[in-house]
Order: C-alpha cells, then sequence, then structure tokens
C-alpha cells in the first residue's frame, strides 16, 4: 500500500514546489485570505460535524431503545407495574405468561453494589499508594498492572471465572460455586482499573500546598493522606467509583459466565442470581423480533439506558460539588 | 500556494479512498452487487452457480451449514456463501423480512411468536437427538421418565432416590426462549415446568459444568457424548442412539429447520439440494454429529404429532 502512494505523494511535492515560485507572493497571500478552505472555517465545520455525529447517534440510540423498550408496555400490555416489581419471570408460558423482571434488576444492583464495595478501598488505597506512598518506584510497577488490567477483555475475565473462581467457591465456600460472589468478584478486578486511575489523578493533581501546609502543622504522613488528601478528592474519588459502577451495571459476558443465570431471588451471597444483562444475552438470538419476549428484552435494556442516565447526573451532581 | 497544497491533498485522500476500496473491499463490494442475482430464477441446470447467499439462524446448526457450504464453494468457485449463527429467533426473523436467504431454526416456525409460519416454505435438513446428561460420579446409567420428570421439576432432589450416590441434584437448564430447551421439555418432560437452575445457552458450557459439578444434570445434543466427562442416560431404557431416533423409539429428538421465504429459487435451491443430497446426509452430517433427515423412519409435524412414514 504504502508503495503505490510514495511515488503519488512526491510527484504533487514536486508539483507544489514549482506552483508556488511561479507565483508571486502577494497574490498567494491575497487569494488564501478568502479562501473557503481556509483553515479557521474547514477547522470549526470538521469539529462541529464530529459534535453533531456523536450528539446524533447518541439521541437516535436512545429514541429507539425508549421506543422499543416502551413497545412491551404499550402494545403488548405488559404491566409496568409488574414489570419491575413481580419476582416470576416465566415468558414462554403458552397458558399465563408471567413479566416479572425484579430479580434481574435486583441482581443487577447488588452485583453492582457489591463490586463497588470491594473495588473502591482496594483503587483507592492503590491511588494512595501510588501517590504519597511509593510515587516513583510504587507508581512504576502499579500503573502498567492496572493498564494491563484494562486491555484484558471481559470474555477471558469470564472464562478465568468460570474455570478458577467458581470451582474454587465451590469448594471451598460452598454453594455451587455459580453465585452473586463469583459475580461479585470478576467484576471488581475488572472496574478496579477505572477506580485506581480516575483516583490517581484525582489526588495528584490535589496541590502540593496542602500536603506542605497539613506537614507545617505537625501532621504525619498518614493523618495528611486521611484528614486532608481524602477529604479534598472526595468528590473526584466518589465520580472514580460511581463511573466503576457504571461499567459495572452494564457488564454482560463475564457475568453471565459465572452467575448462573437463575430467575429466582438470590437468598444468599453464595446464590446464583442473574442480571438484566445476562438475560438479554441469554435469549436476545432465540426470540424473534416484535414478540412479547423480544419486547420485554428491550425493555430490560431501556431500564440499563435510564440506570446509565442516572448514573451519569449522579457524577454530574458529584463534580458540581467539587471544590478544588 | 496553500490552496493549491490543500486541494492536491484532497485529491490524494481521494485517490488513497478509491485505492482502499479497491485492495480490500473486494469482498463486501462483491456481495451488494451481487445480492440481487440468487433471486433470477436458473432455468438450465448446468450452467454454473454464482452469486451470493446470506445464511443465518440457530447456532446449533452453523457448524453443519458452514461445513456444507464451504464443500459446495470449492465446487462452485463463483459462489460466496455467508453463515451467520445469531440464534433460531434472529434467523426466523430476518428471513421473513427477507433480509437473508435462508433462516436455519430448530423449532418449526410455527413455535415461535410473530412469524408469518405461512409465508416460510420449510426444509428439513438434518435431526438432531438430545437426552438428559449426569455427571459421571451420579453412578446412574438409566432413568424412567416419570422420575426425569421429577427431577426435573424438583420434586426427586437427590441421587439417592433414585439408586444414585447421595449427592444434592443440580439442574442445569437453558435459556426460557432457546430451542433445546422447548424440545427437551416438550419430549422429555411431556410439557412439565422445570424447576430453577442455573442457566446457561452454550452446550459447550453445559457439558463443562455437568462435567464439573457434583450431581449436576442437563440436557445435550448426541454429538457433545464424544467423550466419558458426561453420561448421557437412557430414558425408559431406550439408549439415546442414532437408531433408536430413527426408528421412532427414542422421543426427544428434533428436526433442523431451514427456511426459505416462498419456495427456494436459484441458488437458495441448488444449496439446500446440496444439504439434502446423499453425500452430505451420509457423511457431513454424521461427522458432525447429526442424523440424516432421510433414514428417519417416523416424522413429526410442527404441533409435535409424531406418525411413521
Amino acid at each position: 500500500m504504502r508503495l503505490c502512494i510514495y511515488p503519488i505523494m512526491t510527484y504533487f511535492r514536486g508539483v507544489w514546489c514549482i506552483m508556488e515560485k511561479l507565483i508571486p507572493a502577494k497574490d498567494r497571500l491575497l487569494k488564501s485570505k478568502n479562501n473557503w478552505m481556509d483553515g479557521e472555517l474547514r477547522g470549526k465545520v470538521l469539529v462541529i460535524l464530529c459534535a453533531v455525529i456523536m450528539i446524533s447517534a447518541t439521541i437516535s440510540i436512545t429514541i429507539f431503545i425508549g421506543t422499543k423498550g416502551l413497545q412491551s408496555f404499550i402494545k403488548n400490555g405488559v404491566s409496568l407495574f409488574e414489570f419491575l416489581t413481580s419476582t416470576h419471570w416465566n415468558p414462554t408460558d403458552q397458558a399465563k405468561p408471567e413479566y416479572g423482571a425484579l430479580p434481574f434488576i435486583f441482581g443487577s444492583f447488588a452485583v453492582t453494589f457489591l463490586s463497588a464495595l470491594v473495588a473502591a478501598p482496594l483503587g483507592i488505597g492503590g491511588a494512595i499508594f501510588m501517590t504519597e506512598i511509593a510515587p516513583s518506584w510504587g507508581r512504576k510497577i502499579l500503573q502498567p498492572v492496572v493498564e494491563l488490567l484494562v486491555g484484558i477483555p471481559s470474555v477471558v475475565y469470564g472464562f478465568i471465572g468460570l474455570t478458577v473462581l467458581v470451582p474454587f467457591i465451590r469448594e471451598h465456600v460452598g454453594g455451587l460455586g455459580f453465585s452473586l460472589l463469583s459475580g461479585m468478584i470478576v467484576l471488581s478486578i475488572m472496574i478496579l482499573p477505572t477506580i485506581t486511575t480516575i483516583a490517581t489523578d484525582a489526588i495528584s493533581s490535589l496541590p502540593n500546598s496542602l500536603r506542605e501546609g497539613s506537614y507545617a502543622l505537625g501532621a504525619t504522613r498518614w493523618q495528611t493522606i486521611r484528614k486532608v488528601l481524602i477529604p479534598a478528592a472526595l468528590p473526584t474519588l466518589l465520580t472514580a467509583i460511581v463511573l466503576g459502577m457504571a461499567r459495572a451495571f452494564g457488564e454482560a459476558l463475564a457475568v453471565q459466565m459465572v452467575i448462573g443465570n437463575v430467575r429466582n431471588l438470590p437468598s444468599s451471597i453464595l446464590d446464583a442470581s442473574a442480571t438484566l444483562t445476562t438475560i438479554i444475552t441469554l435469549n436476545m438470538g432465540h426470540t424473534t423480533y416484535g414478540s412479547v419476549e423480544n419486547n420485554t428484552l428491550w425493555s430490560m435494556g431501556l431500564i440499563l439506558l435510564v440506570m446509565s442516565f442516572a448514573f451519569i447526573l449522579l457524577i454530574r451532581y458529584l463534580s458540581s460539588r467539587r471544590k478544588l | 500556494m496553500k490552496s493549491l497544497k490543500k486541494l492536491s491533498l484532497l485529491t490524494l485522500l481521494a485517490a488513497l479512498m478509491v485505492f482502499t476500496a479497491a485492495c480490500g473491499g473486494g469482498a463486501s463490494t462483491d456481495k451488494t452487487t451481487e445480492k440481487d442475482k440468487p433471486t433470477t430464477p436458473k432455468t438450465e441446470e448446468k450452467q454454473e452457480l454464482s452469486g451470493s447467499l446470506s445464511v443465518s439462524g440457530s447456532s446449533a446448526m452453523q457448524p453443519l451449514v458452514a461445513a456444507a457450504a464451504e464443500e459446495f464453494m470449492n465446487a462452485n468457485p463463483k459462489v460466496d456463501i455467508q453463515v451467520n449463527a445469531g440464534g433460531s429467533g434472529t434467523g426466523l426473523s430476518q428471513v421473513a423480512e427477507g433480509s437473508v436467504q435462508i433462516g436455519n431454526s430448530d423449532v418449526f416456525a410455527e413455535e415461535k411468536q410473530g412469524i408469518p409460519a405461512d409465508q416460510l416454505v420449510d426444509h428439513k435438513v438434518a435431526v438432531v437427538g438430545m437426552t438428559a446428561a449426569v455427571n459421571p460420579k451420579v453412578g446412574i446409567k438409566d432413568i424412567k421418565k416419570a422420575d426425569l420428570i421429577k427431577v426435573f421439576t424438583g420434586k426427586i432432589t437427590n441421587w439417592k432416590e433414585l439408586g444414585g450416590k447421595d449427592q444434592k441434584i443440580v439442574l442445569v437448564n437453558r435459556p426460557d426462549s432457546s430451542g433445546t430447551r422447548a424440545i427437551f421439555n416438550k419430549f422429555a418432560l411431556d410439557g412439565a415446568k422445570p424447576a430453577e437452575g442455573i442457566t446457561e445457552d452454550s452446550s459447550n458450557t453445559v457439558k463443562k459444568i455437568i462435567n464439573e459439578t457434583d450431581g449436576a444434570i442437563g440436557y445435550l445434543a448426541f454429538s457433545y457424548f464424544t467423550d466419558n466427562s458426561v453420561t448421557p442416560l437412557a430414558i425408559d431404557g431406550v439408549e439415546p442412539t442414532a437408531e433408536n431416533v430413527q426408528s421412532g423409539k427414542f422421543p426427544v429428538w428434533a428436526y433442523q429447520h431451514s427456511y426459505t421465504k416462498g419456495e427456494a429459487d436459484g441458488l437458495a435451491k441448488a444449496f439446500l439440494d446440496y444439504l439434502m443430497s446423499d453425500d452430505i446426509q451420509n457423511t457431513l452430517l454424521k461427522e458432525q454429529g447429526y442424523l440424516p433427515v432421510t433414514k428417519m423412519q417416523v416424522e413429526r409435524d410442527a404441533k409435535g404429532n409424531q406418525k411413521n412414514k
């Protein structure tokens, strides 16, 4: 490819050089001034175009999922109340189909909060280690490790979970191994990089005067971290956690492989469960377009979308509280 | 000469785009230009087949159809067949709306909601037998149908009650909308509603879980019983073998359907004929673990009524 282009490029370069010498500087400058392709305008058009594409993509996806997701309530007459509160999910029953998605909604929230509970202290701890305790060698080791975690595809996490984690939990903790606990562990490792990276940025961007002031007052390093740095960075740290939760909420593949996908409400952390995303991925291919089953899956997609909006609103609120 | 520079840059970019399109996009351009060809009826059989065909649907059928498509393309070099697996529902939906020429499904179109079954023509290309599979440590090889139903509905919870080891029964189900689940419920459980259990879609995952979990029971197609990692169960003393399915003694089996919208014509017909040929039915099907539909001594309609041929 490059071989074919190279001669063409050199040819054009040659032409430019000759042309530039032929036309006097005055003409060139005057001409370029009212050229439609002048840098300012072109740059502006280009950037606006990018923005318009992004905005329209988001809006059209929202409208599409909105209309699709509402069809099961409007067209198929599934009761919204039943969908959100009933624990009986039985869409294929010929005589009396039931559409209660509560176990899946609960499952989604359960794994999300549980994994945030594990990943938040770990991530923030790692961030403090990288910025305050061992900024030189610690960062050199931990940074690549965190970046490596981002690069591992979710299906690989799921596969490791299925092969290593599930049998381990079955033998050493109890239950079937397919459980909320497995989902929580896999997800917390997956969201750890998000939390760590943002938390590191938050703490390292704090002005040095804060640290110096604290030391000058006689505070120890740990007191400085606990009483000065963490409170100062708190809004951003919370944003990091919420972003991690948003990722956990939407994750499907890895969770599907370890959570067991059971339609009952879990009564303990060792019970198998299901999330909105796993039910969608399990059933999407088997259902036909426009059927009630398919539409209820879209409704679950709508719930996911609404939740991600909620997460974003929460992040906006948290960032607006930032004082530094 | 700034403007000229930019202009030449644009020309260069355009040239580059044409170039990349010519270099890399060969397959896709072919597909768009020749998409209409299969619909034009072929009058002469001897005429060399050309054009492209898209097939979508059941992931259980994908390996079979893909292997057949490969051989078909070797024999007819001008033909391009794309085989996608998206699930039976996707296959039926796409063939009904005309976005693919052949839609594969492991259930009858009549059984799926929202599909205009009267517009689709069914081509039964293979038969797949399936049976309950247990963890080898459970220690039973034969189960009565009534007991099987009790196991799957949760009325029997320990293998001890059936003469096996003292192990808790762990159910491994398929998703609600899965064709495999529908067939197993209908013909092995006589329509009983199974109790809750671990749910997985992929047969390989199901096999892995049954193999690793003490007391686990699930259901798999015959083609997955290639090693000793799971034990297939005989039902009411009838061994799950190809012969028993063909003679109609073993009840749990299903057709693998290829649907076309309206009668198949052109390339789609040629390919479906090829799938039904003795060559494929007797060799490739067996290799892939399916049973030839041509050897079946019984047949079944969409409602599940079985009769001798």
